[in-house]
């Protein structure tokens, strides 16, 4: 890490994260990564609904947006989706 | 100054029950175990019959009593308490997040065996198994160190230097269920002592602020912590302990104030000339002591030492109060399974590993599963004690007291 992480003498006690969790991202954990397909996508949202890291945002079009930042690559969201137009992508 | 106490007959539940009271902390969630129970029945009474303004969470487990505090304690409030044995096994993984955490729950454990097979008297099993969840723990030999641990208690567990979970531990039914005279503190004396609950200053989402659960001043306590800062939050609780041993000294000096009890880690009786000496936490302790006046009027020098703190460990305290006695006999009540002996009896061989003279040290595992460790017991203790003396080396480390073969 670039940033240089303080050490125990500074760091705040009582397990408080030094940064927020909105800046833990956990999206670089998974092995593979959903790919939606708009021109499938029937705008259901049970992707959004399904997602347990809530990391599938409603755009004001209708359609669902993966926020990568966040997503571990589950795969819940493909594996609900009603017209398959999710498609998990491995990262290699 | 000393303040004008009342003399009360008191068991060691009620007496964790009624300071308690006194302190009323904030939450107070509780589920009944033996031999705990009466702590959680003169609770449940003092909030039903409203002297008190505490919060009584009637829970479901003791996994959920502890989180229950953990909640609380995170808001700010003060919480508190109690179990035993399997309950407070129950509680293991919660145990570990309120220190974590640096939450300063107060817990009393009424210690009893654990099963199985089910047992429900007195020994050291379930809370010597709980020694480095990174809870501070005090072992009390009667009503009285009772009451006043569970007084201090908050002090020791809220002081700044500190900021950990305390567990006031003592012998289920021994002390648990025996009524002794106790002297109490007036109910503001101990207000003022215990006073409001100060916190460490922390980094918020908003800057600076006390560390506590503020939607005004929003905070996440307790999320993720990989490898890039578990490890220097570790250190942290690890240096509170280190840090414990001098605070709670401060906080002793202020309760010897107030009540003229001054309250040691170590309490050393005829170790000046002793030639043999047993040291030992918890009940037992005073049965020791009657025997070293017995053996004493026969003109064998024995001595011992009663300890008070387990966690942290006193190693100071410890190797001043031993001194130059050079036979010591850990008298305990619990067993390590497959290690080189019970849980004292290691520390205090490790206490000794770097001194130049080092006493000879042999284990004594008495009283598990709540068997009464009598006289004539201590006193084959002290027998042993005084061959080894004579034959200047160990022949058994570890030896059960009491036990059939």
């Amino acid at each position: 890490m670039s940033v240089k992480q303080r050490g125990w003498k500074t760091l705040p006690k009582g397990a408080v994260p030094y940064k927020s969790t909105r800046e833990y991202e956990t999206g670089d954990w998974g092995v593979a990564t959903p790919k939606i397909d708009q021109k499938k996508c029937t705008k259901c949202t049970l992707c959004h609904f399904f997602c347990p890291e809530g990391a599938i945002k409603v755009r004001e079009d209708g359609y669902t947006e993966v926020d990568y930042r966040y997503c571990k690559g589950c795969g819940i969201c493909a594996n609900e989706c009603p017209v398959k137009c999710i498609e998990m992508v491995s990262k290699k | 100054m000393k303040a004008k106490q009342k003399l009360m007959g008191l068991n060691g539940n009620e007496s964790s029950a009624y300071a308690t009271k006194q302190v009323d902390p904030d939450v107070v969630a509780a589920y009944p175990i033996t031999p705990q129970t009466i702590i959680v029945e003169r609770y449940s009474e003092y909030v039903a019959d409203g002297l008190v303004n505490s919060e009584f969470v009637a829970v479901e487990s003791e996994h959920s009593a502890l989180s229950a505090c953990v909640g609380a304690s995170a808001t700010g409030a003060r919480a508190y308490t109690a179990t035993a044995a399997n309950g407070l096994a129950l509680m293991w993984e919660i145990l570990y997040i309120a220190s974590g955490l640096r939450l300063p729950i107060v817990m009393a454990v009424a210690n009893r065996a654990l099963s199985g097979p089910i047992n429900i008297h007195n020994d050291h099993s379930d809370s010597m198994g709980a020694r480095d969840s990174g809870w501070i723990q005090i072992y009390c030999e009667n009503s009285q160190e009772v009451y006043d641990a569970s007084v201090e208690a908050w002090r020791i567990a809220e002081h700044l230097d500190i900021q950990l979970p305390v567990m006031v531990c003592f012998d289920g039914f021994t002390i648990s269920h025996t009524m002794e005279n106790v002297y109490t503190l007036p109910d503001d004396i101990v207000k003022t002592f215990v006073g409001k609950r100060v916190f460490m200053k922390t980094e918020g989402h908003h800057g600076e602020t006390e560390f506590r659960l503020d939607p005004a001043c929003p905070l996440t306590i307790g999320p993720l912590d990989l490898q890039d800062y578990y490890f220097e939050h570790k250190v942290q609780q690890s240096e509170a302990m280190t840090d414990a041993l001098k605070a709670i000294t401060e906080v002793d000096k202020e309760f010897e104030e107030i009540t003229g009890r001054k309250l040691e880690y170590m309490y050393p009786y005829m170790m000046e000339d002793a030639e043999v000496s047993v040291i030992g936490l918890g009940s037992a302790m005073g049965t020791v002591r009657e025997v070293v006046d017995d053996l004493r009027a026969e003109g064998i020098k024995v001595g011992m030492v009663k300890m008070r703190l387990f966690r942290p460990f006193p190693v100071e305290a410890l190797i001043k109060a031993i001194g130059k006695v050079p036979v010591l006999g850990v008298m305990e009540k619990a067993v390590s399974f497959g290690a080189p002996g019970g849980p004292l009896y290691e520390e205090i061989r490790t206490a000794f590993y770097d001194t130049e003279k080092k006493p000879l040290i042999a284990d004594y595992i008495h009283g598990l599963g709540g068997r009464d460790t009598s006289p004539e017991m201590i006193r084959s203790i002290f027998k042993s004690l005084l061959k080894v003396k004579e034959k200047g080396e160990v022949d058994k480390q570890v030896n059960f007291v009491g036990v059939r073969e």
